[in-house]
């Protein structure tokens, strides 16, 4: 097996420890945090599984972005819905066995790459033509958008261009499930898009791409509008009681 | 202040969004609170020794306990879909009043300190260090949000300003560096128990004036108690609803309302004051004292009930913040939320016959509702979901002929602030109220000039002060400007059930 294989190896366990502790130790700690004080925009749901559903149209379809502005929720969907089918796409690599689903998904998966890069670049034009988003744009954004359009590019070179041995990279994939590491081929256009891959996921827990479980910990999202039956009470505020007049 | 000079904006024909104008409202920030507005509440007199780095710590404090702030400061992507929200960036221009740039000038003390890429690489996420010239840009610019949550409805992941703006007038509070306006005003009502440093002997007058004036006015004697233990209802109103215009006339509203239906009911001298201005300076503690002076009163006066006048602000605390604040409630009568709004009470009288309305009485007026910030994105009445936006029209209904609504992207959840919301109603920051106020005044214009409205209705102390100020620059009458309880006060036929 090559040095490239065992650095690409090396490279992919680093960065999924890195994603899984990382999203998991920022998960706990907004978990963690208390919320003193019941704070739902409303009109907020009156149950929680009416809020769990408000959440859900938030994540599924977008709903606050719909009511806010139709372009960038027109590209937000184009790349999170492309995103979506790409990541489906790609679970044949990690299947010996791959699921009907899978299969049946391949297709999709393509225009869904399509999707993906035609939404980012959406994005990345409103954030240089567009004056107000122009201006609350830093570097990082930028950076965040070509690793972004890297990965699709490069993705979509590989299925229309210059083609890769699949084969050896779904072996690859596949060893290192079973922690074996195996040739990877040393195609320029895998490589990068390998890397930019795994980059993506070392930065995630380190940047706005929290956004990701941050919208399921928003309390003007998820909260039940219950306040006036059922005492919400921080354990941090709880001792202030026993210092009152009455 | 009379040296203030600045134009009024004009209407948008087409709404369209302003140009940037960097720097617009630099210039604008209240004054300064002195040591004895601080003191009294803990806070610092003055800027403290070291205080860049008793910042972090305090921002460190409020990120362990306050999971919005947290969620808040690490979610935004800047996809810009706030920025074209804020009535302040719609009527300055300012970009760093767009509510992500407002957030930004935390955010970039947030990463700086509380995150691995701010620590290795502060110039690629914005990430800067406490400085002079941020603490200046935070007391300018976080005193250019009225908390109104706006944003937040349309925010993909609900990030709401208000909580940032909350957090950052903490820290500053916590350095020594307090707006004026909010902090005296806090430190009367430890004191007094009401913004207006209103005194008992002052207020017991004040209210003897208003059963002398309902007495000359409609022959009936309608009571305004004070103080009167054993009474059913404790009514916490807005301390503005003792004197100014047009307020007082939804005191007298209310009043009738618990004459016709025969309610006893009473307010309390030392829990004077329904709006907590606490919740503008962020500060829970703070917050937490101003509405334990309710729980004690309704202890003392041995109420069975609290309601609620009309007050925006006041309400969010009130139905959001009160239960967790000054509850539980197991004190009073199960059979009725704690605390009621005054618009759920007069609703249900409607409805059971409990008064009797006739709506001829304000035949003279053509009515617009103007939905108040915190009432329409904080809190609720009745029981179902927008609550608050059907019973405050129905109660109208019951009481005028003629209602209009504006358009509809300037009412109920995506209602524009007044302007003057969230501590931010002192004449240091006239110019800002005026300018913020553009987005509501050119909705009222539309319909003043389109379907002959002459009055807007309201219900929030805020609103009422605020539009009687700022409507005249817009060349609208500064009494177009109506409390609710005043149409109601209007219409009710106390001699039908005498």
């Amino acid at each position: 097996m090559s040095t490239l294989s065992v650095i690409y190896a090396i490279l992919f366990y680093a960065a999924t420890a890195v994603l899984v502790v990382g999203l998991a130790l920022r998960i706990k700690l907004y978990a963690a945090t208390p919320t003193p004080l019941k704070i739902p925009t409303m009109p907020a749901p009156l149950t929680k599984s009416g809020a769990a559903f408000r959440v859900f149209r938030e994540v599924a379809f977008f709903e606050s972005l719909f009511k806010s502005n139709r372009w960038i929720w027109i590209f937000a969907v184009l790349f999170h819905a492309g995103l979506a089918l790409v990541l489906m796409r790609h679970v044949r690599y990690f299947q010996a066995d791959i699921w009907l689903v899978v299969k049946l998904i391949q297709p999709f998966g393509i225009y869904g790459g399509m999707a993906m890069v035609a939404g980012l670049l959406g994005l990345w034009a409103r954030r240089l033509v567009q004056e107000r988003i122009r201006y609350i744009t830093g570097p990082s954004d930028h950076l965040m958008l070509a690793l972004l359009v890297l990965i699709g590019l490069s993705g979509l070179n590989m299925k229309f261009l210059s083609h890769t041995d699949i084969i050896q990279v779904k072996t690859f994939f596949l060893g290192l499930l079973r922690f074996n590491i195996q040739d990877l081929p040393t195609d320029g256009p895998l490589l990068i898009h390998l890397g930019a891959v795994a980059a993506l996921m070392i930065v995630f827990p380190f940047s706005k791409l929290l956004h990701a479980p941050g919208v399921f910990f928003s309390p003007s999202r998820n909260q039940v509008d219950d306040a006036r039956d059922k005492r919400h009470l921080a354990p941090w505020a709880a001792h202030m009681d026993a210092d009152r007049d009455a | 202040m009379a040296d203030q000079k600045f134009e009024t904006p004009a209407f948008r024909e087409f709404r369209d969004n302003p140009a940037i104008k960097d720097g617009a409202m630099s210039h604008s920030q209240p004054f300064v609170a002195k040591p004895e507005h601080n003191t009294p509440l803990g806070f610092p007199g003055e800027l403290v020794d070291n205080w860049e780095v008793k910042a972090v710590e305090k921002l460190g404090d409020l990120l362990n306990k306050n999971r919005a702030l947290r969620v808040y400061l690490d979610s935004c992507v800047k996809c810009g879909a706030c920025t074209d929200k804020c009535h302040y960036f719609l009527g300055t221009g300012d970009p760093k009043n767009m509510p992500v740039a407002r957030q930004d000038l935390l955010r970039s003390l947030y990463r700086r300190h509380f995150t691995l890429a701010g620590k290795l690489v502060p110039g690629l996420v914005g990430a800067k260090d406490m400085d002079k010239e941020m603490l200046d840009d935070w007391y300018k610019y976080f005193h250019q949000c009225s908390q109104c949550r706006r944003c937040s409805v349309f925010c993909p992941y609900g990030i709401d300003t208000a909580e940032i703006s909350m957090a950052a007038r903490d820290i500053m509070d916590h350095i020594g560096v307090g707006s004026k306006y909010s902090n005296e005003i806090l430190a009367k009502v430890h004191v007094i128990g009401n913004n207006l440093g209103l005194p008992q002997p002052a207020l017991a007058d004040t209210l003897e004036g208003l059963e002398e004036d309902v007495l000359d006015d409609d022959g009936v004697d309608v009571k305004f108690p004070l103080d009167v233990h054993g009474a059913d209802v404790l009514l916490v109103t807005p301390s503005a609803d003792f004197f100014a215009e047009p307020h007082v006339d939804g005191l007298i509203g209310y009043a009738k309302v618990f004459h016709q239906a025969g309610i006893s009911w009473t307010l309390s001298s030392y829990a004077s004051e329904a709006a907590n201005f606490a919740m503008f300076i962020g500060s829970y503690e703070q917050m937490h004292k101003v509405a334990n002076r309710i729980r004690k009163a309704a202890l003392d006066l041995g109420v069975k009930r609290i309601i609620f006048g009309e007050c925006g602000h006041a309400w969010r605390v009130a139905y959001s913040f009160l239960n967790t604040l000054a509850g539980p409630w197991d004190f009073l009568d199960p059979k009725y939320p704690v605390p009621q709004h005054i618009l759920e009470v007069t609703n249900g009288l409607i409805q059971s016959g409990g008064i009797v309305l006739d709506a001829e009485a304000n035949d003279d007026k053509v009515l617009t509702f103007h939905d108040s910030c915190n009432v329409a994105r904080g809190s609720r009445m009745g029981d179902v979901e927008g609550g608050q936006f059907i019973i405050p029209r129905n109660v109208i209904k019951a009481s005028v002929n003629r209602f209009v609504e504006m358009d509809p992207q300037t009412t109920m959840e995506k209602t524009f602030c007044c302007g003057g919301g969230g501590g931010l109603l002192t004449d240091d920051l006239m110019e800002l109220r005026v300018k913020g106020a553009l987005p509501r005044m050119e909705a009222l214009h539309d319909v003043v000039n389109n379907h002959g409205v002459t009055h807007m209705a309201a219900i929030c102390a805020i609103c009422k002060s605020q539009f009687t100020k700022v409507m005249p620059y817009y060349g609208f009458s500064m009494d177009m400007i109506v409390s609710v309880h005043q149409l109601v006060g209007n219409a009710i036929q106390l001699g039908a059930k005498e």
